[in-house]
């Protein structure tokens, strides 16, 4: 194991050992273009050297913005070659909210990727004087603005060449008295509510955490990954810089943000990182295509998907299957899993990670019956990302898996999920408060979430730890946790649960206009509206088949098994930002509904099977209606809890 | 938008007196007005104005019954379109032209067509100096399609394109041609907002990067005031105004022609 305690030491130790293997590509002009370790050193320290020249001082933030670049992840070393800091800015944040974090952090030098960015930069140094340097990786588009504090990025590195010739002892000694407990970088959380935090994190932070997830997935310098979410965010800043210098593989960067899925292909990953609503359009594209399919193909995909879901999973645990499944599994990849992964770019995917919220059972498992090895992680940024993971052959899409290596993980009392370990932030950058708030003396950091450990010791995250609440009999109850099980289901939009201090659960539900509205059209009902449709006698039966359903896993759970569905009612109207029942996130707003529609939740905790409701409305063009309903409301069946019966017997 | 600083230079093209006619219809009369190099020019005016007819005129499509085109100092009664296409003229249509079937990348290739010197024989067996020719050809068709941000399409057939997107095509095969003078007629024709914003910044790109002049004709007033140096307004054939966007936007003659007059029937 490398004695390196910085990226910029580390970066000088790769170049030396292994300084013609692969560290970078980009595809450019239509052709991939690869960096070595040798070449990277010698980038990063050409540019290292020019910010010097420039006037960058040891203590130094660098905004970094823009897409996925060789060029943007140099500058990340660059910066902390020569005492400094870099802070990557999500690329696509409006000038304003850019402005909050070049002028808090206080940021004298900018990297922006191209004009867009520029312009952005130019606009917010009108009212952020402080932000003196700008330099640019494109210059496309850019030949006639001469502003003097405007730099290409060519120009920086050649000043820095001179720079380095007249002084060439600099770089050694800058990067050596680089020390493990530095500042390495700073990454802004856009919170909920608030300005965003600048969480402050060091070298061993990230430096340790990445190898120790290397360590236990048993990455090495063989391994390729798909640098596509943004610099700013801490999964980016782990998996695409801080493993690729611990582990040393190669970082691919897309040809633009459109092409994605075409350079997955080029590419064939074996390390890869997608939230669950990436793996969601995959899957949704997938059945779309081979619903188009020939009938002969279309039944072949459907027999050993349906096989897939069967053995798959199982070979890929490690666990027992017939051998008939085993030899059916082999000819299925040879006939359907290996083409479909080939064209998603799937096919040499050793590890694959997705995290950031609930992903749908179905989903999950589509993918691990596929042989692709899916697991769901939990972090944060203050985290350094990993707080549990999904070890091998132990996985499952309820849970988050296990400590990651040296984290400690405990629930409080109040049932939130409490960290520490060596990934722990330094601090919120000039937020004492803020930091003292999260981050107890002791070192344990509060998420904000709540959750539970199961039997087999693998975390559940259930909900916001503020959200969860309690029957009046004492039973646990989580409403996003049941939110989310319904709307796993396609016919299902949104949901809103209730409980909290109430004596059962009861739930708003919201229709899924386009999957319910195929459904009627198969089906011949005829409708005029949402509304008609949301009321239409099959479809609460529908929907009260789904409630039953979620009743039934729920029952499963003894921790959660309390808070069953017992009667719910299928609402008139979409959710809808506009009328501020969502955020733009499209997170429902609880407190506000459960205001604007009392007495629907009367209703559903009184006896009354129908209540009438008038509800205002905003439509599109920004004109106010109301649309009146009488609801029906609908009970569903409950079941036992099943630990509970197996405590009893 | 700020004025983009160019050196605009000497007359590039100029038309003289140009007459044209088709049987009893006159769709040009007497028109001149010239290109500079490096400007962008206008041609607007109301539907059947002969704004197309011009450009046809331009790149040798339509001969003229009377008049004569300078372009680069030499003097024609008429242009023939593979002598203008030769000469550096490149054009896109009203209504997009390209080849449905063929990727965007083959589209544009096609545009390299004038510049490939090696004969079919050599391309075919692609060996030797037509494979390095075919190398630097698409060398150069990958900036233009980087220029354009077009590589999420590099490979799909151009009929399964949405129609802004082809038009970005048609552009990017007019550009493969390197052309000295750009035609462009109507080249945001049915465009929504987004797209049209996207056109105008390559258009004003084109001219700043490559230093390309630029003739556009256009129906959106607000992107033909912004975008161009100088303006040629057409109505009925014949020439209303010649200037600066500002100067023709104050022009008489040219509201009454887009408003209609008091005695006309015409709808405002």
């Amino acid at each position: 194991m490398s004695g390196a305690d910085s990226f910029p030491k580390l970066l000088l130790e790769n170049a030396a050992r292994i300084g013609d293997r692969p560290a970078c590509r980009e595809k450019d002009l239509g052709i991939w273009q690869t960096w070595n370790w040798a070449q990277v050193a010698d980038e990063v320290r050409a540019l290292a050297c020019g910010l010097t020249a420039i006037g960058f001082q040891p203590g130094d933030k660098l905004i970094i913005v823009g897409d996925n670049r060789p060029r943007l992840y140099w500058a990340m070393t660059a910066a902390q070659a020569v005492g400094g800091v870099p802070v990557p800015v999500y690329q696509d944040s409006a000038a304003k909210e850019m402005a909050f974090v070049v002028d808090h952090a206080e940021a004298r030098f900018a990297l922006a990727e191209d004009q867009e960015q520029v312009d952005k930069l130019l606009e917010i140094r009108e009212t952020v004087p402080r932000l003196e340097q700008i330099i640019y990786s494109d210059p496309r588009g850019l030949r006639n603005y001469g502003q003097d504090f405007l730099h290409s990025y060519d120009a920086i590195q050649e000043t820095g060449r001179e720079y380095d010739g007249a002084n060439p002892d600099f770089y050694e000694q800058s990067v050596a008295g680089g020390k493990g407990d530095d500042t390495s970088v700073m990454l802004y959380t856009s919170g909920t509510t608030g300005n965003p935090k600048g969480v402050v994190l060091t070298h061993d932070n990230v430096m340790r955490t990445a190898r120790n997830n290397q360590e236990m997935e048993k990455l090495t310098e063989d391994d390729e990954i798909l640098a596509y979410l943004p610099m700013a965010w801490v999964g980016d800043h782990i998996f695409s810089f801080g493993q690729n210098f611990t582990a040393g593989f190669c970082v691919n960067c897309p040809e633009s943000a459109a092409t994605v899925m075409q350079d997955l292909r080029d590419i064939g990953p074996t390390y890869f990182f997608a939230p669950p609503r990436i793996f969601e359009n995959i899957l949704t594209t997938v059945m779309v295509r081979m619903e188009d399919a020939a009938p002969i193909k279309r039944r072949l995909f459907h027999y050993f998907m349906e096989l897939a879901q069967r053995a798959g999973t199982r070979i890929l645990d490690g666990k027992p299957v017939s051998a008939t499944d085993r030899l059916l599994y082999a000819l299925g990849n040879i006939l359907v899993y290996g083409p479909l992964k080939n064209t998603l770019g799937f096919s040499r995917i050793r590890l694959a990670y997705t995290a950031g919220e609930a992903i749908g059972p179905d989903i999950f498992d589509f993918f691990r019956a596929l042989g692709i090895n899916l697991k769901q992680l939990y972090g944060m940024t203050e985290a350094s990302v990993f707080i549990t993971l999904q070890p091998d052959g132990q996985v499952d899409p309820e849970t988050v898996g296990t400590p990651a290596p040296e984290v400690e993980v405990r629930i409080a009392d109040n049932g939130e999920v409490l960290f520490r370990g060596p990934g722990v932030f330094r601090e919120y950058y000039k937020s004492p408060e803020a930091t003292a708030e999260t981050k107890d003396a002791e070192g344990w950091v509060h998420t904000g979430d709540a959750g539970l450990f199961n039997e087999a010791g693998h975390l559940k995250i259930i909900d916001r730890a503020k959200d969860v609440g309690k029957l009046v009999d004492g039973t646990l109850v989580a409403p996003k946790y049941i939110e989310n099980k319904l709307k796993f289901f396609p016919n299902i939009k949104e949901a809103v649960a209730f409980g909290n201090g109430r004596d059962h659960v009861a739930a708003f539900v919201n229709i899924d206009l386009v999957a319910m509205g195929n459904w009627a059209e198969r089906h011949n009902i005829a409708y005029a509206s949402y509304q008609e449709l949301a009321a239409h006698p099959q479809v609460l039966e529908i929907v009260r088949q789904h409630v039953e359903q979620v009743n039934r896993d729920l029952s499963q759970d003894p921790n959660l098994g309390g808070s069953q569905i017992k009667r719910f009612l299928v609402l008139h109207k979409e959710l809808d930002a506009d009328d501020g029942e969502l955020t733009r996130t499209r997170k429902v707003r609880r407190n506000f509904i459960a205001d604007r529609y009392a007495e629907l939740i009367e209703a559903l905790y009184s006896g009354q099977d129908e209540c009438h409701v008038e509800t205002e409305v905003t439509f599109e063009d920004g004109r106010k209606g109301v649309v009146a309903a009488d609801l029906k409301i609908v009970g569903a069946e409950t079941f036992p809890v099943a630990a509970e019966l197996k405590k009893a017997s | 938008m700020t004025q983009h600083e160019r050196a605009i230079g000497d007359t590039l093209l100029k038309v003289d007196n140009i007459s044209l006619g088709f049987g009893g219809v006159q769709a040009l009369s007497n028109i001149s007005f010239d290109i500079r190099e490096h400007e962008i020019r206008a041609i607007i005016g109301p539907n059947g104005a002969g704004k197309t007819s011009m450009l046809n005129v331009i790149n040798g499509f339509y001969h003229p019954q009377e008049g004569a085109i300078t372009f680069k100092g030499e003097v024609r009664r008429a242009m023939r379109p593979h002598v203008a296409a030769k000469q550096g003229i490149a054009r896109t249509f009203q209504n997009v032209a390209l080849f449905k079937g063929m990727s965007t990348l083959d589209n544009i290739m096609t545009g390299r067509n004038l510049r490939m010197h090696k004969n079919i024989l050599w391309q075919m067996l692609y060996y030797g100096p037509a494979r390095t020719e075919e190398m630097e050809h698409r060398r150069r068709v990958e900036e233009i399609i980087d220029f354009l941000e077009i590589q999420a399409i590099r490979r799909v057939p151009v009929g399964k394109l949405p129609y802004g997107l082809q038009k970005r095509v048609e552009l990017a095969r007019a550009l493969a041609m390197e052309p000295e003078l750009l035609l462009l007629d109507e080249p945001m024709a049915g465009m929504n907002v987004e797209e049209k914003e996207d056109m105008c910044r390559f258009i004003l790109d084109v001219n700043e990067q490559f230093g390309t002049t630029i003739a556009l004709i256009e129906h959106d007033m607000g992107v033909v005031m912004d975008i161009s140096d100088r303006v040629v307004v057409l109505d009925y054939g014949r020439k209303l105004a010649d200037g600066t966007p500002d100067e023709v936007r104050g022009n008489q003659d040219v509201i009454d022609a887009y408003l209609g007059v008091p005695h006309d029937e015409g709808e405002a």
